[in-house]
């Protein structure tokens, strides 16, 4: 199955991939910061790192995994000029990231009940290497979560332009791109999950 | 592949087997997680997630279908995060 190529199809595609490489150096860059700290206070990570939920993280992990799967199904269905289920599916990977911020708020605001939020005077007294570990947890998903909502609203206008019909089989970079973004807000998650929740 | 004009249409049943490879290699990193294998906890937690992000590239991000100059791309782009990390951890490591 194959359809002729519109004429900035390759070089959109590029544009897009040199835009998530400066994502990539901008989390690349939070995670040394992370590697760094993990090695110099080990045992304050691992204290962090047990007051996590795990089973929390695991769905939350699960959730975003199943909308980069809508999200590719999205893609194939465009290619195929399946408009219904492009939305169907797109609506689906905006519900699914939607789930992944209620659980996100959550996680956060029963840290924040404890009084663990950065600035906080619990947090101000406790022991270095973990207000660390939870000033990284803040930064790091609260950055991601950032990502999570701006994907959201670029699919929803990707969606918009399905329903338009300015996006179709013959003319789909626009949400092959938005797919893109979508994966790597995975990707990062991907490594995310174990650093914060399983390894300590 | 040389994209001449043509594009690759991913099946869904390929898609779907690839979810399925990706909830696996989480579980298998959560139960990986409950066993104590000391600093090995890490590199394992970080190989499965490598092979993680590798599915998602290659398959739902499509590289595996794109032309040699993304492949380059890509790589370029990942050799100099590595020189990046790897020069941080030279500077923490003998300072």
């Amino acid at each position: 199955m194959t359809h002729e190529v519109q004429p900035d199809y390759i070089g959109a595609k590029m544009g897009m991939w040199l835009f998530l490489f400066t994502e990539i150096l901008l989390f690349g860059g939070l995670f040394v910061l992370f590697a760094v700290h993990l090695s110099r206070y080990p045992a304050g990570f691992h204290a962090g790192s047990a007051t996590l939920s795990v089973p929390f993280g695991s769905a939350n992990t699960v959730v975003l995994i199943t909308s980069s799967l809508t999200m590719a199904l999205a893609v194939t269905a465009v290619q195929r000029g399946e408009r219904r289920r492009t939305l169907a599916l797109l609506g689906a990977t905006v519900g699914l990231a939607g789930v992944f911020l209620i659980n996100k708020f959550f996680e956060w605001s029963a840290k924040f009940q404890h009084g663990i939020y950065p600035g906080s005077e619990h947090m101000l007294e406790m022991e270095k290497g973990q207000a660390a570990f939870y000033a990284m947890y803040y930064a790091m998903t609260g950055l991601h979560g950032l990502h999570v909502v701006i994907g959201m609203c670029v699919i929803a206008w990707v969606m918009g332009l399905v329903a338009a019909g300015r996006v179709h089989r013959d003319r789909f970079v626009t949400l092959e791109n938005a797919g893109l973004y979508w994966h790597l807000v995975d990707l990062v998650w991907i490594y995310l999950f174990p650093l914060f929740y399983l390894v300590t | 592949m040389d994209d001449g004009g043509r594009h690759h249409v991913l099946p869904y049943r390929l898609l779907v087997g690839v979810w399925g490879g990706l909830l696996t290699l989480t579980g298998i990193t959560v139960w990986a997680s409950t066993i104590d294998f000391g600093f090995l906890n890490v590199v394992i937690a970080l190989t499965i997630a490598t092979s993680k992000a590798l599915l998602v590239v290659l398959v739902f991000m499509h590289l595996r279908y794109e032309n040699r100059t993304f492949h380059a791309m890509v790589l370029t782009a990942f050799v100099i995060l590595a020189i990046f990390i790897g020069f941080t951890f030279f500077d923490t490591a003998y300072r």
